[in-house]
């Protein structure tokens, strides 16, 4: 769906690929009268996933929400593939929110509720929901009531519904904080498997550890701005900003 | 005069060996209320979770209007529907007084702000948590208005139950529409008052006895609707 290769090896090919993915100049928030972010400008590219990552209150989840289209910037406006992000471009993209959001209803409902979202026929709803839920591992507790399942598999299943709708882009914010090791691993398999089907990953993480086991570039945020943009290896080595330097040795950013 | 022993006893009898009389009375209070309370949610429901959903100016003081409506007295509703349906009333054409349609409008007056105002608090919170999810989704706006009504039915029928105990116990507001007439517009509320003061004990208290069932059904139902709904979706 997307060939990195492809807009790497040749940059003319096409227009749109020299937009990036996700892109906007001269982004800004600000609400009243605070600037919450401020981003004279950002790319994010097709490929592998990439990281978010800041100090509490940097700005990410606005970030997330922006680039999603559930907040409107007071300046500047978002674009998808070269095109400005409206409904029809939104619909292709997905997010798990920071607190995850479960339907009162069954699992398997909740994953139903999704494909109906998005158009899938009634008949082939079902079928597709338990394939989706076998994938995490979650098909023995389909029929469940879904605000009765562990933290661990409440956060499974909003990454399950995220991707029935098929994402082109797929935003997790903070989707393992608070969980054990295995749950971690779980979402982690569920979004790399994502990733490898070509489903650009964009998530936010304070743990370093997994933004190392499934991140291509980090982008960092301090204080509503982006202070670097680096490939994974490097930003762990050695960020370039003093503020992501801070952060990962640990410092207080305010 | 009977003494209340005796009284008791016939009441008993009454209740236990099936009087027509006193279960065509019960029958037409259930279903006066019954349909003034299906009317309601008709009516009360989508208005409730419209109200919301949508954000228009004027939206404040319309929910604190409908708010306000909850506490309505049921003699005044009695009085303004009676002066509705009165000959001379705008409504007079419709000859509906003194028939259980009346009572229905009454009840209906009654209940309805009470659906509304539950649902469009029960809606209005679940949307606070579900907005941000339904649109990503791309359920927008009025389209979400189903999905949180069905997500918030154990609250709703909470509303409902709590609607159906007011119309089932009032007594002012059928009193003046229905008129209290034998075989027509006589239901339990109204046979108990007028019964009472004729005398009549056992009719009245077996009347009463029943009304305190149902009251108590109700209650238990709502008891465990939230039992039931904190089971399935303890946070
Ligand atoms: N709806 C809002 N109203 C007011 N302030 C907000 C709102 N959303 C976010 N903020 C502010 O924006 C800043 C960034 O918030 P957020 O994106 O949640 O941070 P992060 O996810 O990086 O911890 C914070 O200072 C927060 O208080
Ligand atoms: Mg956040």
């Amino acid at each position: 769906m997307f060939d990195r290769t492809m807009s790497t090896l040749h940059p003319e090919h096409s227009i749109r690929a020299s937009h990036g993915l996700l892109s906007a100049s001269d982004l800004t928030v600000t609400l009243d009268g605070k600037t919450l972010l401020d981003i004279p400008s950002i790319r994010i590219d097709a490929g592998g996933p990439t990281i978010v990552m800041g100090p509490n209150g940097a700005g990410k989840s606005l970030l997330l929400r922006l680039l999603h289209g559930l907040v409107l910037p007071s300046r500047g406006s978002i674009f998808m593939q070269g095109d400005p992000l409206d409904a029809k471009r939104r619909r292709r993209q997905a997010m798990v929110f920071q607190s995850p959001v479960i339907l009162r209803r069954s699992v398997r409902a909740n994953v139903e509720f999704a494909l109906a979202a998005h158009g899938v026929p009634r008949a082939r709803r079902r079928s597709e929901a338990i394939r989706l839920l076998t994938v995490a591992g979650l098909q023995d507790k389909a029929r469940q009531s879904a605000p009765s399942l562990s933290g661990g598999e409440r956060q499974k299943l909003t990454v399950v519904r995220a991707l029935a709708t098929r994402p082109e882009v797929l935003f997790l914010d903070e989707p393992t904080s608070n969980l054990d090791p295995a749950s971690v691993m779980a979402i982690e398999n569920l979004i790399m498997n994502a990733s490898a089907e070509g489903t650009k990953i964009v998530l936010v993480t304070h743990d370093i550890g997994q933004a190392g086991r499934l991140g291509e570039d980090v982008l960092f945020l301090h204080q509503g701005r982006i202070t670097e943009q680096t490939p994974l290896q490097a930003f762990t080595v050695s960020p370039k900003s003093q503020e992501a330097a801070a952060y990962l040795s640990g410092e207080l950013l305010i | 005069m009977n003494n209340f022993a005796e009284s008791f006893s016939v009441s008993l009898r009454l209740v236990f060996l099936g009087d027509a009389e006193l279960w065509a009375i019960v029958l037409l209070s259930l279903q006066v209320s019954l349909t003034a309370v299906i009317l309601a949610c008709l009516i009360g429901m989508p208005f409730g979770a419209m109200l919301a959903v949508t954000r228009f100016p004027g939206r404040r003081p319309l929910v604190v209007t409908v708010n306000a409506l909850m506490g309505l007295p049921p003699v005044v509703v009695g009085l303004l529907v009676y002066l509705m349906l009165s000959n001379s009333g705008p409504l007079g054409v419709l000859q509906l007084l003194y028939t259980p349609s009346a009572m229905i409008i009454a009840q209906l007056i009654l209940v309805a702000p009470i659906i509304a105002a539950l649902t469009r608090q029960t809606v209005e919170s679940l949307n606070e948590e579900y907005a941000d999810q339904l649109r990503s989704l791309g359920v927008t706006h009025l389209r979400s208005v189903p999905t949180l009504l069905w997500d918030g039915r154990f609250s709703l029928a909470t509303a409902v139950l709590a609607g159906f105990g007011r119309a089932i116990a009032e007594v002012g507001a059928v009193m003046i529409v229905g008129g209290n007439i034998n075989h027509v517009t006589r239901v339990m509320t109204t046979t108990i008052a007028l019964e009472t003061s004729k005398g009549n004990l056992a009719l009245a208290l077996a009347l009463g006895a029943i009304l305190i069932l149902i009251a108590l059904a109700v209650n238990a139902a709502v008891t465990l609707l939230d039992a039931v709904s904190r089971q399935v979706s303890y946070v």
